[in-house]
């Protein structure tokens, strides 16, 4: 336990150092605002093209916190599967790592807590921006804070497992390794419905987003950051705040299972065929 | 015995016909799943913005701007990773010095480098364009060929051209090249109008950010191939195919240019070599 705390603090300060010493602290900064500035520009632009600046709708709102929030399956999932790709190819230390006294998943968990907290600048950046300019209905006061926090906390036990899981396959491979990771945030951000609801899918695609934790995660953090608002949402109207948390746990709870065996066999595998330290030049 | 040594203008273009002989070739046979995941990262990205507009009742032809921005998308990422940071990762590798030391340009080099990329991107885009519009029903209205190819073709060296002095400027970066890269893409999708009608913005935003050519060459390519397209154009598709005209010539001049100079100043400084991880 001892070791895992050690290994998991060490990597989120060797993690917050990658992410944040490559420029000063004045680009630092702006590339923390322009990025997520940018990104959720697109949206609004798009929508208030179309309805003309209706920006008090519910689905204006919907649309732009799933955006927000969204921002944390890049950091963390992404985020713990760069590890893997930046210690072996670019920096080509993870066989060094591997062999000192860390615990190697709780180490890629903590460099995903790096990524979490430049992911959190983005979202709050981007929450403020959108209560300050374009009108969102967030009311400190109204929030139900504790249902915030641990749906948030849920959710990010969620990514982490699951950039577990991809860390792992991303040491099992060479050729695509840049590809995986955007892969997967690319199908999720489609299917778990962050920026339009599951509705508006064919409804032969509309099952593959009740699978997805992030589903229900995202319901989760409007419902706790909007209230009542939130309930012009019909995508899970018929479920309960409890019951998404039991579908959101559950899920989470088998994808951390899956991870962590996964994550095993794919190490063990690595080991074997001596995949650790190779680099690949890609 | 005559000499055999290729003339100046031979020896340019075979290393032109070298640097994109392993574009071409290592996408299409050695690499085939880059092609899958070039064509699926974008699609996924078109689909979602697609639906987003079908979910806030945005006009059909919305799509159709949603789709091709989506594959123009891919020759701007190309452009970032594939050009502008090319010469950084040669750097990295311990290419660059060779490059320099070669008997040839290093224009040659970045042109080949364009040429290879261009082709390799072409494909995807044209896959995507194909995906989206069985996937979607996107309605084209194709007027004038010869003027698509026209538009086409000038944003292609605007923008190549473009991609040249970038890599030039990015010889003189370390760690921060890849943060700029990823730093220069939601802006420019944002300002060139890659998802909605750059006409949107503010004119003078957009005028701005016409210096990026994909931004007149995405107005144009919209006001030729869809119906709707000439009521949401920002300029007319001359003053359009003008201003990609002169982006052309700034950018491929100016490339020359700054190449030269940031070649001297690499060797001055010693960052040919120089590989701070």
């Amino acid at each position: 336990m001892q070791r895992a705390v050690r290994s998991f603090r060490m990597a989120a300060w060797l993690g917050w150092q990658i992410e944040s010493n490559w420029t000063d602290p004045f680009l630092f900064a702006v590339y923390s605002i322009i990025k997520p500035i940018a990104g959720a520009a697109i949206l609004v632009v798009m929508y208030g093209v179309i309805t003309q600046g209706d920006f008090g709708s519910p689905l204006f709102a919907y649309i732009f916190l799933g955006n927000a929030f969204y921002i944390y399956v890049g950091s963390v999932m992404t985020g713990i599967s760069w590890a893997v790709i930046e210690d072996r190819e670019h920096y080509q230390t993870i066989k060094y790592i591997y062999i000192a006294p860390v615990h190697f998943p709780t180490y890629l968990i903590g460099r995903g807590a790096a990524r979490f907290l430049t992911g959190s600048i983005s979202v709050v950046i981007t929450l403020v921006a959108g209560v300050l300019f374009l009108n969102l209905q967030l009311d400190p006061r109204a929030i139900n804070w504790p249902m915030f926090f641990a749906a948030l906390t849920a959710g990010l036990a969620m990514l982490a497992a699951m950039g577990l899981l991809l860390g792992g396959i991303t040491m099992q491979i060479a050729n695509v390794i840049y590809f995986v990771g955007d892969a997967v945030a690319g199908a999720l951000y489609l299917f778990s419905g962050a920026i339009f609801p599951l509705e508006v899918m064919p409804a032969w695609l509309r099952p593959v987003g009740f699978v997805m934790p992030l589903s229900y995660w995202l319901e989760l953090l409007r419902r706790s950051l909007l209230g009542e608002l939130a309930g012009g949402f019909p995508t899970f109207a018929r479920f309960s705040n409890a019951q998404l948390f039991g579908i959101l746990l559950g899920l989470t709870a088998a994808f951390t299972l899956i991870a962590a065996v996964a994550f095993r066999l794919c190490e063990q595998r690595a080991r074997e065929r001596g995949l650790i330290d190779k680099v690949s030049n890609y | 015995m005559l000499s055999t040594s290729p003339t100046r203008l031979g020896l340019f273009l075979q290393t032109v016909v070298a640097r994109a002989y392993p574009r071409i070739i290592a996408q299409h046979r050695r690499e085939r799943s880059w092609i899958f995941f070039e064509v699926l990262l974008p699609m996924l990205a078109v689909s979602a913005y697609v639906f987003v507009y079908r979910a806030i009742g945005a006009p059909e032809s919305y799509v159709g701007f949603v789709v091709v921005g989506g594959a123009m998308i891919a020759f701007w990422a190309n452009i970032l990773w594939q050009m502008s940071s090319q010469l950084f990762w040669e750097k990295e590798n311990g290419n660059l010095s060779l490059y320099v030391m070669a008997p040839t340009s290093l224009m040659a080099i970045l042109l080949g480098m364009a040429v290879g990329g261009m082709s390799a991107t072409l494909l995807r885009a044209i896959g995507i364009v194909l995906l989206g519009t069985l996937f979607f029903h996107v309605q084209f209205s194709l007027g004038s060929v010869w003027l698509l190819f026209l538009t086409f073709t000038l944003t292609m060296v605007a923008l190549y051209g473009m991609g040249m002095m970038f890599s030039s400027l990015f010889l003189l970066l370390n760690r921060e090249a890849w943060h700029l890269s990823n730093l220069a893409q939601e802006p420019v999708y944002l300002f060139s109008g890659f998802y909605f009608p750059v006409k949107s913005l503010d004119f003078w935003v957009a005028l701005g950010a016409s210096i990026i050519p994909l931004t007149l060459g995405l107005d144009a390519l919209r006001q030729l191939v869809f119906a709707e397209g000439a009521a949401i154009g920002f300029l007319s598709v001359p003053l359009e195919l003008a201003g990609l005209a002169v982006l052309s010539v700034v950018f491929v001049v100016g490339s020359r240019r700054m190449l030269a100079h940031m070649e001297k100043l690499a060797i001055r400084e010693g960052r040919l070599t120089e590989s701070r991880r």
